[in-house]
């Protein structure tokens, strides 16, 4: 190995995150702007390449790992995020990324994934949410809208769906996010957020799947219908929408209601404030909610952020204390211990 | 407090005694205390605690019997007894479940204050059996009322009367030590660490332990107290060891002989559970364990874990295995070192938790999808447990695959005394990560046909991994029907070279003859009482037990060549059998009881004397 730890550190830039493996999604694939968003915003992490792992599960979204030049993993259906766990726990100083769908992490992985978010595992987990199982050819998933007409739902799915957000909320996840893989710029802002964030960062990527579940997300995403549809969350700035953000989301007690600001009734200084930071999970789940109400828009950007110590950190802190209580392991003397006797 | 008694000691060769009593009687918390001082007095021993899978089965009934049995002698012996000599019952339900196992002129030490007409009822006794003339005719009984001697004991202790009552187990603890000669003080230091903060409770057991010991000097029921002189054991340093934590030990060992650190993805289930607590006790060896949320989390953690560069160890029982399997598959893939470690419990299902059986051979040889060959090993003993557990690391960081440890509920709980090896004695595990980029292929092979391991972190040595089926050598995903044909057999050559790496199968006895008896696993102390008293009678027959069950040592077609008949005994309906069978065409006679208990070694005998027949196989 070269010994360059005084040379400035190289800049890297998106094509050496490229595998240079030939990439196999369906043209047009929501999937292929993930990955260019993801290449593009690693170089601006200040993470070596070699100390970045991308970890994966089974479906469609869980090539991801193939195309990315650093360590990578594609492991079995809906394990990712405690396979990912081992890797980080035996080696906290690598930054370990989670690449993974609706099937992979909220069906089969449902149980890992409560549980990464629950010991805030210092991960970063994308969500690809197309709301369709792809790799299987098209059977409805645990995000799909209920009614949906699939293979396996020929009259119409009687399945509720989770609400991804809602859920990683619930476990306690400590950076909670949605993007769409038709806002580029909007993804690569909140990747770059997750990748500073310490603990479990969990992004909700609403990506079409152009085969199975095409323009499921084009009542919120589509041109004509983001500004009234997609509502950009910005910490500190006040929760507006609409065009010419003309609209607002004000708290009506535990109510989210839009209001006008040209109306002559309301303005500015009416609308809810948002703030990634609040303790309050009550607002979070408001939130995560909102679209619950169809006069609403949906929620893009940082949901909530926590910071709170992770679970890996908690293993080294509590390994170097107790080291320092009792002092270094001595294998002789541990062999040797408990009530021993002597044959002569 | 040595020349208080008048009465006679006897000295015998070897005893087994039975605690039995209500499982939150303490029975079990009993018997390891016997146990650990009779190791500490130089005896060799074995032991059989045998409990119900309820914490706090209703009192009184049969199934809610806990049992603890410990054999010691002034020998080297091989198993925790047949047959009991002594039975200290608490209760009639004790009584009742244990009675049949008793040698015939064996004695009973009963707490009589339990034998009330509820009690009586709950065990299914019609008339009280130490009021009936015939019920334990030909015992020598000893009837103490335990729970009254001890509450006397204990009236000024201010403690409550079920505070008094849960001391009842040490008067009888007390006056077992009594009776065997044995010295209070291991138990008495133990006392003081566990209730070092309770000091009434504290004070109330070490009464009730003394009150139990001056009883049996003062009483008059009992004409003679017995002894049994230490063993001739090999010099060294001992300890009284469970393979359980003789597992947590081997593990560590392996750590600091491969310089790897030690990472535990474990899911707690009955009867590994106590490995993931032993380690999870030794932080200050950087040992990191993480409780999953589920058994797959468990080796799944532990696979991400190898990944980084860790000695990464997944420890389990049947049912966790199956839930394991496909993860197995992908450490068979990926080739990644990783240790499985099965404690064996009765299956199927949820089976028999807390109860001993030898099943899973099939499933751990066989049982994943696909051609998925990992190497299998056994532990013999508790001790034993240590070893197997070094070699395991060993071969999986040499062969880059999962093994599998098979232990087993007998000798993961059971305990002997261990003769502690020390640090230096144990080699080193050397391992080695690539580093260079240079030449660097994911796939490419060494000697053995093993993969290089990299620690993600290493510059230029980026690459993918995955379950998917690979081309040799670069690691790229390949669909080619003849690069599978040809990974496949990769796959499993690699794990017959495992072979070249392991010692060969040892017969004990005559190298060739009429009868080979052939084990694996837990039952070799059994066989070995069994093959050892046959062979005192003048039948002719040796004994070979196989440690290294997949591959199996290169000898061994050859050793069982030698012989004119093999038998093979095993706790499950006949799995090495099998597979002995289709290995090399060789038949075998099979001998399968499937209690959930360690075999007799009466049974085997039994069996190598009718096979024997007549001719006595002189």
């Amino acid at each position: 190995m070269a010994n360059n730890i005084d040379a400035a550190p190289v800049k890297l830039t998106a094509k050496d995150f490229s595998s240079g493996q030939d990439v196999r999604w369906c043209p047009g694939c929501g999937d292929y702007s993930i990955l260019a968003q993801v290449q593009r915003s690693l170089p601006e992490i200040n993470v070596p390449k070699e100390k970045i792992v991308w970890i994966s599960g089974i479906g469609c979204s869980s090539r991801f790992t193939y195309y990315m030049n650093t360590y990578g993993f594609h492991t079995i259906h809906g394990r990712a995020t405690a396979i990912a766990t081992g890797v980080k726990i035996a080696n906290p100083d690598l930054s370990v990324w989670v690449a993974t769908g609706d099937g992979d992490l909220m069906s089969i992985g449902g149980n890992h994934f409560i549980h990464t978010c629950r010991k805030n595992i210092d991960l970063k987990i994308l969500l690809f949410n197309n709301e369709i199982y792809g790799l299987t050819k098209g059977q409805y998933s645990p995000t799909s809208a209920k009614g949906l007409v699939t293979k396996t739902s020929p009259y119409g799915s009687v399945d509720y769906p989770f609400n991804p957000l809602s859920l990683a909320l619930g476990a306690g996840a400590s950076f909670v996010a949605r993007t769409a893989d038709a806002e580029p710029k909007h993804m690569q802002e909140v990747i770059k957020r997750a990748a500073e964030h310490k603990g479990t960062a969990f992004v909700e990527i609403l990506q079409n799947c152009v085969i199975f579940n095409d323009g499921v997300f084009d009542p919120i995403t589509a041109k004509e219908n983001r500004a009234e549809k997609m509502l950009m969350l910005k910490h500190g700035q006040p929760m507006v929408f609409g065009k010419d953000n003309s609209k607002g989301i004000k708290l009506d007690g535990f109510k989210p209601v839009a209001i006008e600001l040209n109306d002559g009734k309301n303005s500015i200084n009416d609308v809810w404030i948002h703030d990634e930071k609040d303790t309050s999970h009550a607002r979070a789940f408001i939130l995560a909610h909102l679209e619950d109400d169809p006069t609403l828009p949906a929620p893009f950007g940082i949901i909530r952020q926590e910071l709170k110590p992770t679970y890996d950190e908690g293993v080294e802190r509590q390994i170097a204390h107790v080291t320092e209580k009792k002092g270094k392991g001595n294998l002789e003397k541990l062999l040797f211990s408990g009530n021993t006797w002597e044959v002569n | 407090m040595a020349q208080e008694t008048e009465k006679e000691t006897l000295d015998l060769k070897e005893v087994t005694i039975r605690f039995a009593g209500d499982s939150g009687d303490g029975m079990q918390l009993t018997g390891s205390q016997f146990s650990d001082t009779t190791a500490l007095m130089g005896n060799d021993l074995g032991t059989l605690p045998d409990y119900p899978a309820e914490i706090r089965a209703p009192a009184g009934t049969l199934y809610g019997v806990s049992g603890f049995q410990v054999h010691f002698s002034s020998s080297d012996i091989h198993t925790p007894g047949d047959t009991p000599d002594v039975l200290v019952a608490m209760n009639p339900a004790a009584l009742k479940k244990n009675l049949a196992d008793l040698k015939r002129d064996g004695i009973i030490i009963v707490n009589t204050d339990s034998f009330d007409a509820k009690n009586l009822k709950l065990a299914g006794y019609d008339k009280n059996p130490l009021e009936d003339e015939t019920a334990l005719d030909g015992y020598k009984v000893y009837p103490v009322p335990i729970t009254t001697l001890t509450s006397s004991a204990l009236k000024e202790s201010g403690l409550s009367i079920k505070d008094i009552n849960r001391c009842k187990n040490f008067f009888a603890l007390g006056l077992m030590y009594w009776l065997y000669n044995r010295p209070l003080d291991a138990t008495l230091s133990w006392l003081n660490s566990k209730f070092k903060n309770k000091p009434a409770i504290l004070n109330a057991n070490e009464i009730a332990l003394k009150t139990g010991y001056y009883f049996g000097d003062t009483t008059e029921i009992f004409e003679n107290r017995y002894t049994v002189e230490p063993a001739k054991l090999k010099k060294g340093t001992y300890r009284n060891i469970s393979g359980n934590e003789a597992t947590a030990l081997g593990l560590v060992t392996a750590s600091i002989k491969s310089g790897l650190p030690l990472f535990l993805g474990s899911y707690p289930i009955t009867p590994a559970t106590d490995i993931l607590q032993f380690l999870a006790s030794y932080k200050n060896f950087g040992v990191k364990t993480f409780q999953a949320e589920d058994e797959i989390a468990g080796i799944t953690s532990a696979i991400g874990a190898a990944f980084s560069g860790a000695l990464a160890v997944t420890t389990t029982s049947g049912p966790g295995v199956a839930l394991k399997t496909e993860a197995i598959g992908l450490g068979v893939m990926t080739e990644l070192p990783l240790v499985i470690v099965n404690v064996q419990r009765g299956g199927p299902s949820t089976g028999l938790p807390t109860k001993t059986e030898q099943a899973d051979l099939l499933q751990a040889v066989y049982g994943r999808n696909g051609e998925a060959p990992i190497p299998v090993l056994a532990a013999a003993t508790p001790s034993d447990c240590f070893y197997m557990a070094i070699e395991a690391c060993r071969i999986a960081v040499k062969y880059m695959t999962p093994v599998m440890l098979l232990t087993d509920g007998y000798i993961g709980n059971g305990t002997e005394p261990w003769r502690i090896p020390h640090e230096n004695e144990i080699p080193d595990i050397p391992v080695k990560f690539a580093t260079e980029s240079e030449g660097f292929a994911p796939y490419s092979r060494d000697e053995n046909l093993a993969r290089p391991w990299v620690k993600p972190g290493t510059p230029g040595l980026e690459h993918r991994i995955g379950g998917l089926e690979k081309a040799n050598i670069t690691g790229n995903v390949n669909y080619d029907p003849a690069n599978h044909d040809f990974m496949v057999k990769l796959r499993e050559q690699k794990i017959q070279n495992v072979k070249n790496d392991i010692p060969d199968l040892a017969i004990q006895g005559d190298a060739e003859g009429e009868l080979l008896v052939l084990g694996w696993g837990g039952t070799y102390g059994a066989i070995k009482e069994a093959v050892d008293k046959a062979t005192a009678k003048g039948f002719k027959v040796s004994q070979a037990h196989l440690k290294y069950v997949h591959p199996m040592p290169k000898n061994t077609k050859e050793v069982l060549g030698k012989f004119k008949k093999v038998l093979i005994p095993e706790i499950n309906l006949g799995q090495l059998a099998k597979i002995i069978r289709s290995e090399f065409l060789i038949d075998v006679l099979q001998f399968n009881l499937v209690r959930g208990l360690p075999f007799r070694s009466s049974d085997i005998e039994n069996q190598i004397v009718e096979i024997l027949g007549g001719k006595n196989g002189k």
